[in-house]
């Protein structure tokens, strides 16, 4: 058996002990979908994919966020005798172990990370070097799925709440390194202000945390010299 | 974009470029400044042996000089983050008394290069 603690409430709660059978290749996610099936129905959490993919079922586990539809038990069963369960950091609870993310995925739009560009069906291809310095910039960042992992490790976002934060910043650090888009001046503008990526001071927080193993602390980094290049050149 | 929010981009950048170039010439002064400490201490320490090596020597006024100038840069930058950050205060009343404070430490540190030189 298995010994879980699991946050209940929204921002006012208290953690609730439950019994969960052990078994074998169980993940976290499993464990938590055990409590909400078997043993109390009114638990709320979120999850869609269970592959890995979608980003939705990041928890605080242990203390350390993390996905935890590919964190097994038995990779963190040995850091106390009790798996402890809460909702991520730096975001409100909506309720138990789900977080609101809109104020999260709110900064990835002020950050402009929509991709934009005048082409049209009507235009030949893109010409997307895989070799370019740009191109490899690029999909060092790409796989990110937006679990939020990394907002909630951040002490930044922590002490201020308007930072924009390491996903929307490696989002914005994407494009920028895209060939096809056409936004890059609006966009180190977007992220260059108070609370952008200047604000960033590299704890690497992030990227010690991140489950697609990103490095967004190399992005904001890249945003900083791009920021510091483009305001040298009267190009910001 | 408007005017505010232009100025408030160029801002910040230039900031962070400041305080990256300060911190730059700042390694090399501390650096400059901690092996001559071990250096002259060797055979004890002293007023008139310190002295001796600063007073009327040009060189070492424009290092210190140098050296004001990085930490007036540097520290107000920095403190302007722990006052946003810790005490969640931003805007004008900040930077103007962070300003007043870098030109403290300029004046206060030009006080003590020229009294080792004069």
């Amino acid at each position: 058996m298995l010994q879980v603690s699991v946050w209940r409430g929204t921002e006012q709660g208290r953690y609730v002990e439950y019994e969960v059978p052990r078994q074998t290749s169980q993940t976290v996610l499993d464990v938590v979908t055990y409590i909400q099936r078997k043993l109390d129905s009114t638990l709320a959490y979120r999850y869609a994919c269970r592959v890995g993919m979608c980003g939705s079922c990041a928890m605080t586990v242990n203390g350390v966020p993390r996905w935890t539809c590919r964190t097994h038990v038995s990779a963190v069963e040995h850091e106390g005798s009790t798996l402890q369960i809460a909702p991520l950091s730096n975001l409100p609870v909506v309720r138990d172990l789900a977080t609101d993310m809109r104020e999260f995925f709110d900064k990835w739009a002020r950050a402009k990370g929509q991709y934009k560009s005048a082409r049209t069906r009507r235009d030949d291809f893109a010409a997307v070097r895989p070799a370019a310095k740009e191109t490899q910039a690029r999909q060092a960042g790409i796989e990110c799925i937006g679990c939020g992992v990394c907002y909630a490790a951040c002490d930044v976002v922590g002490w201020r709440s308007d930072y924009l934060g390491p996903a929307a910043l490696n989002r914005a650090w994407t494009l920028i390194n895209d060939v096809r888009d056409d936004a890059r001046a609006e966009r180190l503008r977007a992220v260059a202000g108070d609370a952008g990526c200047h604000s960033c001071h590299t704890h690497v927080s992030c990227t010690e945390h991140c489950p697609k193993h990103i490095s967004p602390t190399a992005s904001i980094a890249g945003l900083k010299r791009a920021t510091g290049a483009a305001v040298l050149w009267g190009k910001l | 974009m408007g005017k505010a929010v232009t100025r408030d981009v160029h801002w910040e950048t230039r900031l962070w470029l400041a305080q990256r170039v300060s911190a730059a010439v700042l390694a090399l002064c501390v650096i400059v400044h901690l092996i001559t400490i071990i250096y002259a201490t060797r055979g004890g320490l002293s007023g008139a042996e310190i002295l001796a090596r600063t007073r009327g020597n040009t060189a070492w006024l424009a290092f210190y000089v140098v050296f004001v100038l990085a930490v007036a840069v540097h520290v107000p930058i920095g403190l302007r983050a722990i006052a946003t950050e810790w005490l969640r205060w931003s805007g004008a009343s900040r930077d103007v008394l962070l300003a007043a404070f870098g030109v403290g430490l300029v004046v206060m540190g030009f006080r003590a290069a020229w009294a080792v030189f004069a």
